[in-house]
């Protein structure tokens, strides 16, 4: 009686563990399908290459360009990683190869709490320092008359949104570097800035770039910090101070409108499809190249 | 001599980056306590909105701070029926099989990198197709999907660490699998699933882009879930959009709002993590 209650209970537990994995592993099919299966209403009538590259942008006559805002989504992800960039690489170095493990346990709740903040807080955050900044301060310097509320705001808060989610990837990669490989190049006359330089950062190299890649998959995605200062104006930017209007906002923006304009939700399901493209892309092969270097390790 | 200079010149750059981590940080949360702290009030966090509140005149936030809470604790145990049997699985059943937990983890991987909107764009599909309204329960289940695969990935990353004897010997013991997963594994691992609900749980009160198209606005508490309901970023985000000062003050109280419940949730994940671990076999 109990051995057959407890075999009724593993089969139970098997089943519910079968229905549990199958739901995984169809999620991204049923996603990707869905939203393909939205916008190609849009794609039917407008064509691919003319959706991507177009920048005309008439949603009641039914013409949808998202060259404008592929543009500010890229301008948007570029600046915010290249701001990020040397803060992350300065400080992930300095946590792994001087730092003590004290002072590791000392920064990762500081790293995991910048994590945790919540996007919305991040655009407040924007809107209350950066974007003075950018108005006031950063674009007179250039002779620029500006609102704050552009490219460069969206840039600099993403910035320090990456932070976090970049040097928690770039402190593990760093941590695979054998210890032997850096004291031999130290024991033959190298400082410590060479031997990271030419043997620490080389023999990452490859890390280095997918932590990247996944940041940059990140920030392309981000929505609602971004959208707080941004500006959203529908245009191809022409410089940093310009405002833009990336993808995730354009989405964000117009939901409440998407059910009352023919083929509008379509477009934008077709904008969900290509963020979900891109970040899927950049995803998939930054995990490939880490897979590749814990198999190595 | 130039080698002595760039040392240095590194070295210093280093310890600035460093420097700054904390810098942001404290620059952040005390941008948003010093904006938000005149503006907070009992009645803010104790009342819903009444009539003018978006004029200015009384009222609070009550409904978004019951509404955030609702989603994100029914998002969790939606996502909690789901993702502790597939890590359960992925350590202890599937096992041996290292290529395809490996899949698994790949896909898992793949599915945390998609990015909320998306989400909330597909959220809102599937609630179309199935011809729910903006709701509760179409916010709950988008939410869900949302930290399935963050619930999961920080649940398998502590059950990977389980030692093989320990499960074999419970196995040696006649147990079935069943009892392997629930009397040894979640047992052992009790801290690391608490750290990954709570971060699930942080993740999906922060977040505005999967639930805006779902769960609607609404003043009031919802009393079930086919109900609209607020929710607290939205109300940052919405107030703060109004042209009127009081209105935009009361969205940076409801920004101190949210991160104070954040900063909870962050530090209780570590408290918790450090309290369950003497229980646990050696």
């Amino acid at each position: 009686m109990a051995l057959k209650f407890r075999k009724f209970k593993d089969r139970f537990s098997s089943l519910w563990i079968k229905i549990a994995l199958f739901f995984v592993v169809l999620l991204p099919v049923v996603i990707t399908l869905s939203l393909l299966y939205k916008s190609s209403v849009v794609l039917e009538t407008n064509g691919l290459k003319e959706l991507l590259f177009s920048s005309v942008w008439r949603p009641l006559a039914g013409q949808f360009g998202f060259w404008p805002f592929i543009v500010s989504s890229l301008w948007v992800t570029i600046l915010g990683l290249l701001i990020t960039a040397p803060i992350c690489m300065f400080s992930a170095i300095f946590l792994t190869q001087y730092g003590s493990a004290r002072l590791l346990r000392f920064m990762q709740p500081v790293i995991d709490i910048l994590a945790g903040i919540p996007s919305v807080i991040y655009g407040v955050w924007g809107i209350l320092i950066i974007v003075p900044m950018v108005g006031r301060y950063l674009a007179p310097l250039f002779g620029i008359e500006s609102t704050g509320f552009s490219i460069l705001a969206g840039g600099l808060v993403l910035s320090v949104m990456l932070i976090p989610f970049i040097l928690n990837i770039l402190i593990e990669v760093f941590k695979t570097v054998p210890v032997e490989l850096s004291e031999a190049s130290l024991s033959l006359g190298a400082t410590k800035w060479q031997t990271i330089k030419f043997v620490v950062v080389r023999k990452s190299f490859a890390g280095i770039t997918s932590a990247f890649g996944l940041g940059l998959s990140r920030a392309f995605g981000e929505t609602i910090a971004v959208l707080m200062v941004v500006g959203n104006v529908v245009g191809v930017p022409k410089g940093i101070f310009d405002p833009g209007y990336p993808l995730p906002a354009l989405i964000a923006n117009n939901y409440g409108e998407m059910l009352s304009i023919p083929m509008y939700d379509s477009a934008l399901m077709f904008a969900a499809l290509i963020l979900l493209v891109v970040v899927m892309f950049f995803n998939f092969l930054s995990r490939v190249v880490i897979i590749r270097l814990e198999k190595k390790v | 001599m130039w080698r002595k200079i760039e040392e240095k010149a590194f070295y210093y750059l280093m310890v600035i980056s460093t420097v700054s981590l904390g810098f942001f940080l404290l620059l952040i949360v005390a941008t948003i306590v010093y904006r938000g702290l005149p503006y907070l009030s009992w009645e803010m966090i104790s009342q819903t909105p009444k009539g003018g509140y978006y004029f200015g005149r009384e009222g609070g936030i009550l409904n978004a701070i019951i509404g955030s809470l609702y989603l994100s604790s029914g998002a969790v145990i939606i996502a909690l029926v789901i993702s502790l049997p597939v890590s359960l699985a992925m350590n202890i059943h599937l096992k041996r099989r290292k290529k395809l937990v490996n899949g698994l983890r790949f896909i898992l991987d793949l599915l945390w990198g998609i990015p909320s909107i998306v989400y909330g764009a597909f959220g809102f599909t599937l609630m179309i197709y199935l011809g729910i309204k903006a709701s509760l329960l179409a916010g709950i289940i988008t939410v869900a999907f949302f930290i399935l695969p963050i619930m999961i990935r920080s649940m398998d990353e502590v059950m990977k660490n389980v030692p093989l004897s320990l499960i074999e010997s419970a196995f040696a013991l006649g147990s079935t699998r069943t009892e392997v997963a629930f009397k040894v594994m979640v047992r052992q691992t009790f801290p690391g699933i608490i750290t990954a609900v709570l971060l699930a749980f942080g993740r999906g009160i922060g977040d505005v882009a999967a639930v805006l198209f779902t769960t609607g606005y609404t003043d009031n508490i919802p009393t079930s879930l086919m109900q609209q309901t607020a929710t607290l970023p939205l109300a940052v985000f919405f107030q703060l959009g109004s042209p009127i000062p009081e209105v935009q003050n009361r969205a940076y109280a409801a920004a101190l709002i949210l991160t104070i419940i954040i900063l909870v949730v962050s530090i209780s994940t570590r408290y918790f993590g450090k309290r369950f671990r003497k229980t646990l076999i050696k």
